[in-house]
């Protein structure tokens, strides 16, 4: 038995002896990334136990976090979930405002420009039937609004007062069937009577037959209408019809987005006619 | 054999090694006497002798070259092992058995050394197989003698003692 015992005793000799000659010349050899082999090898041992032991905790810790420490978590979501809708409604009304802000903005700016007096109006309610086109502003009498006094917006004429309250008025819009507005061409000062057609269309009319009139042509206010002081754009040619060379019926599309209306001002001054003339009837009133 | 005397065996072999390496390497053929050192140490103290004695033998002399150190020795290490072995298992008491224990032995080393070597670095090339030979025939040579003259001189110089 000694014999076996005497191999076997060396045999794990020369297995300690052999691994400690290959972690020895290991250690020596640089692998191809430039790390020593033994470097590597317990780096790539332990790195790979990290890996595993990592694996383990993110488990434990995913299992913690999403099941067990999500007792009280439907409770903090209600309470969330009621933060973020009072939020949003915050925002709204901040967004409104800041919307509001600009747009009084524009309006103080058009008010500078005016060299009039005015008075700004908040626009507080539309016309209750498709047939009329109006709105109703928060200003009246009280505020020295009075009727036909122009009604403009940054963009451009809007209207008429046609009732005046105390506290509010209706204004008649361009576009209303029985609106009317003394217009000129800024291109060709071709002079004409823009009317309202009860959609979001003007049409002009008392216009020279051979009058230069293009598609594209921009259409101001003339101010001779005694009511609109001059130079507010009123909107744009969009067709212009000729039968046998001479001018047809011509489409104006307003520059007011009257859809959406909400600060306005009323010139409290109408100016003088311009024009050389009586304004023409039909743009003082048609209603 | 005491651990002492094996020891100086060793220190002799790689003495003599370093000293007369001029005379023992020419070019790539040369006597390795540290292994024959060792095989003769594996087989007169058998397997753990050899182990021992070819790891220290070897870290020795891979020290003193410009090579990686352990791989030698790692050689040296596995062939006392196994002539450890062989000379437990079998009765290698004749010339011819011994001789063929030295040449198997060197080329095992060599072995071992060349297999490391071309693994560890490909570009190098590998020693030629007649140069092999040659080592282990002289290894074989150089061992045998060593052995004979290791039995026949105590056992000379007794008979001359008690001639007296």
């Amino acid at each position: 038995m000694a014999l076996p015992n005497i191999r076997q005793r060396s045999g794990y000799l020369l297995l300690a002896v052999v691994v400690g000659h290959v972690i020895l010349i290991s250690a020596q050899v640089t692998s191809r990334s430039g790390v020593p082999l033994l470097q590597a090898a317990v780096f790539g041992a332990i790195a790979e136990v990290q890996l595993g032991t990592g694996a383990v905790v993110d488990a434990v810790r995913n299992g913690w976090e999403g099941y067990v420490a999500l007792r009280g978590v439907r409770r903090e979501n209600q309470a969330l979930q009621a933060r973020v809708r009072d939020l949003e409604i915050a925002l709204q009304r901040r967004q409104a405002l800041a919307d509001e802000s600009g747009r009084l903005r524009q309006l103080l700016g058009l008010r500078d420009r005016l060299g009039l007096p005015t008075r700004a109006a908040e626009v507080i309610g539309a016309s209750p039937t498709a047939d009329f086109r109006t709105v109703t502003i928060d200003r009246g009498t009280d505020d020295g609004v009075r009727a036909d006094m122009a009604v403009v917006a940054p963009a451009g004429a809007v209207g008429r007062v046609v009732t005046p309250l105390g506290h509010a008025s209706k204004v008649q819009l361009l576009v209303d069937r029985n609106a009317a507005v003394a217009v000129v061409a800024r291109r060709s000062r071709v002079q004409g009577i823009a009317v309202g057609t009860g959609e979001n269309l003007l049409q002009l009319e008392y216009v020279a037959a051979t009058a230069d009139l293009k598609t594209g042509d921009e259409l101001v206010t003339s101010g001779i209408d005694g009511i609109y002081p001059p130079g507010f754009v009123v909107g744009r040619v969009e067709s212009v019809a000729r039968t046998g060379g001479s001018l047809g019926a011509v489409r104006v599309r307003p520059a007011v987005d009257f859809s959406s209306l909400e600060q306005v001002l009323v010139v409290l001054a109408p100016p003088t006619p311009a024009g050389g003339g009586p304004a023409p009837s039909s743009a003082e009133t048609r209603q | 054999m005491n651990a002492l005397r094996m020891a100086g065996i060793l220190a002799a072999a790689l003495v003599v090694q370093t000293t007369l390496a001029r005379f023992l390497v020419r070019g790539s053929i040369g006597v390795d006497l540290v292994l024959v050192a060792v095989v003769y140490l594996s087989l007169r103290a058998g397997p753990t002798a050899g182990i021992v004695s070819g790891t220290l033998a070897g870290l020795a002399q891979d020290a003193l070259t410009t090579g990686i150190v352990g791989i030698g020795s790692l050689g040296k290490a596995v062939v006392g092992y196994l002539s450890g072995t062989v000379g437990r298992a079998f009765i290698v008491a004749q010339p011819v058995p011994r001789f063929l224990v030295f040449f198997a032995a060197t080329l095992v080393e060599m072995a071992i050394v060349v297999l490391f070597h071309l693994a560890l670095d490909p570009v190098r090339s590998a020693v030629p197989a007649g140069a092999v030979v040659a080592q282990a025939l002289g290894n074989a040579l150089v061992g045998v003698v060593a052995f004979q003259l290791a039995e026949s001189v105590p056992r000379a110089l007794e008979r001359r003692r008690a001639g007296r």
